[in-house]
């Protein structure tokens, strides 16, 4: 299977084409440097995003409590992890770095709160 | 009246990085004036992640970045009044604030750093026909409303223009259960940085219409659709290229303004093109002791690059209040020309110089295999091919001190685009 993205290592933006076999890089073309290469490589095997939102805030300064992903992950799981955090409320205090929600969606990952809120 | 030393105005990440600078630089009475009622600026908002990756070599999000320097400004006891707009200055320094606990207060500083950031360009600024709806929004808005007040702007959105405010929102909106149908862009190329078209955008399968821009948008008191055309070299819309998108909501990300109204009120010099302060090597404009940085200097695409350079304006405002001053040396202006829009900083003064100066500019146009030249009067002194330059990616060259120093006739350092 040949998947062909855009290189995002530079604003150049190059075209690259990956082949895929069982798995495995069969061939590379379109990139421009080994950076390129490394990254197109990567994004064909293993796709991965941090993954940042928002949950509600309870009693809290403000009603809304930015989070993320502690770590990036699997792209195709982007969606359970939003529906995972609906209809999440957290009590203030919270602090920068709080767990709030533990192994989302079944990707053994955290998303904690990237802000810390006082009580109201 | 009361008074402090430096006043700095807003608490975003420009003034935050100031502030901390000048406290480490031995002067205690710094004071931040931010109208928010939280520090750290538009980082607040900006919950997605990609920040300080050349400054703590991690991708952190915009409130953590934020709150890497907030948490500083804390442990050096730095003075901050919040909920608090300056409403007037002038040239003796002299600021007046007001609030809703003290009324109207007028505060004397000795240096005074403007840090008050950038605004969103409106729709006013540009000619779309149609009606007044609702559901009109400048990108930055509708992420205000989204991720610090918890409030959906709308259901089905087109966005104008592919700044990086706009893109990262088209995946927001996706993420909170929208359907975003479209980003047009007027240029044939994005403004917006090439990680946020792919992760934002081509992640979620949402069309970049390049050379696109909205011609009319439909409905009286909401929005019901806009038309989409395709542009000509001129930017003019195509006859028959129109499609109708039908939407309730259309977002705005078509530039960013640098706020200098209060710049203009001190009367400083100011650059047509950035329509900011002309700063100098150490970003000081031209009222002395006066400095500027961040977003109200020049419109950045990364925050690194805002803490650094407001960092050297926070050192050289503790140096302007507490010495040691030197007398002002020669001063070599810096000139942007052939494809490079504008410099900063404008001049340079070869020996107040600490081993290197950056001058960052934008680029005109999208070049591929140009070189970026500096000239130093007529000769050419440094070149560096680079495979792409374009005007949404920020540019720089680093002059060394050593380099300025041989040369003690310099009067003019020119940066170019050139195809060699």
């Amino acid at each position: 299977m040949i998947t062909t993205l855009t290189c995002i290592v530079c604003p150049m933006g190059c075209s690259v084409s990956v082949a895929l076999e069982n798995g495995i890089v069969t061939e590379v073309a379109g990139y421009s440097c080994a950076r390129g290469k490394k990254y197109a490589e990567k994004e064909v095997v293993d796709p991965r995003r941090i993954v940042t939102s928002i949950v509600r805030v309870v009693d809290g300064e403000i009603p809304i409590l930015s989070v993320k992903t502690k770590e990036s992950i699997k792209k195709d799981k982007i969606f359970d992890c939003i529906a995972s955090l609906k209809g999440i409320a957290v009590s203030a205090p919270v602090k920068i770095g709080d767990v709030i929600v533990k192994n989302v969606a079944g990707t053994d990952v955290d998303v904690i709160a990237t802000k810390s809120i006082d009580a109201a | 009246m009361e008074t402090c030393e430096i006043a700095v105005i807003g608490g975003g990440p420009a003034g935050l990085a100031a502030a901390a600078a000048a406290k480490k630089h031995g002067v205690d009475g710094v004071l931040i004036i931010d109208r928010d009622n939280r520090l750290g600026g538009i980082l607040n908002q900006c919950i997605h992640n990609g920040f300080g990756l050349h400054t703590f070599n991690e991708e952190l999000t915009g409130p953590e970045y934020a709150a890497r320097f907030v948490d500083e400004v804390d442990r050096l006891g730095i003075r901050c009044m919040l909920n608090t707009m300056v409403l007037d200055i002038n040239e003796r320094k002299e600021i007046t604030v007001m609030n809703s606990s003290d009324g109207l207060t007028e505060i004397k500083a000795e240096s005074v750093i403007l840090a008050m950031g950038c605004r969103e360009r409106p729709r006013g600024a540009l000619s779309i026909p149609g009606y007044r709806p609702a559901g009109i929004y400048s990108a930055g808005t509708a992420q205000r409303l989204i991720n610090i007040e918890g409030y959906m702007p709308g259901k089905e959105i087109v966005i104008l223009g592919s700044g990086d405010i706009g893109l990262i929102m088209a995946r927001r909106l996706t993420l909170e259960g929208a359907v975003v149908k479209a980003v047009a862009e007027i240029m044939p190329y994005s403004s917006g940085l090439k990680r946020n078209i792919v992760q934002c955008l081509d992640d979620f399968g949402i069309p970049l219409k390049l050379s696109h821009t909205v011609v009319d948008i439909k409905g009286r008191t909401r929005v019901e659709g806009v038309s989409i055309a395709q542009v000509d070299g001129n930017r003019a819309p195509i006859e028959g290229t129109e499609e109708y998108y039908a939407c309730d909501t259309l977002l705005l990300s078509v530039g960013l303004i640098p706020e200098n109204e209060l710049s203009q009120k001190i009367n400083l010099a100011m650059d047509p093109v950035t329509n900011s302060p002309i700063v100098n090597d150490i970003f000081e404009t031209s009222a002395p002791g006066v400095f500027a940085c961040g977003n109200a200097l020049h419109v950045h695409d990364l925050v690194d690059y805002v803490s650094e350079e407001a960092a050297i304006a926070g050192k050289n405002a503790a140096r302007h209040v507490r010495g040691p001053r030197t007398a002002p040396g020669r001063q070599i202006s810096v000139k942007a020309a052939d494809g490079v829009t504008y410099t900063v900083p404008r001049t340079i003064d070869p020996q107040r110089a600490e081993g290197t100066v950056k001058i960052r500019f934008r680029v005109r146009d999208v070049y591929r295999g140009h070189c970026l030249n500096v000239y130093f009067d007529g000769d050419k002194v440094q070149s560096s091919k680079k495979m792409i330059l374009t005007p949404g990616e920020m540019e720089e060259v680093t002059l060394k001190k050593s380099d300025l120093a041989k040369r003690d006739d310099l009067k003019e350092i020119t940066v170019k685009v050139e195809k060699e």
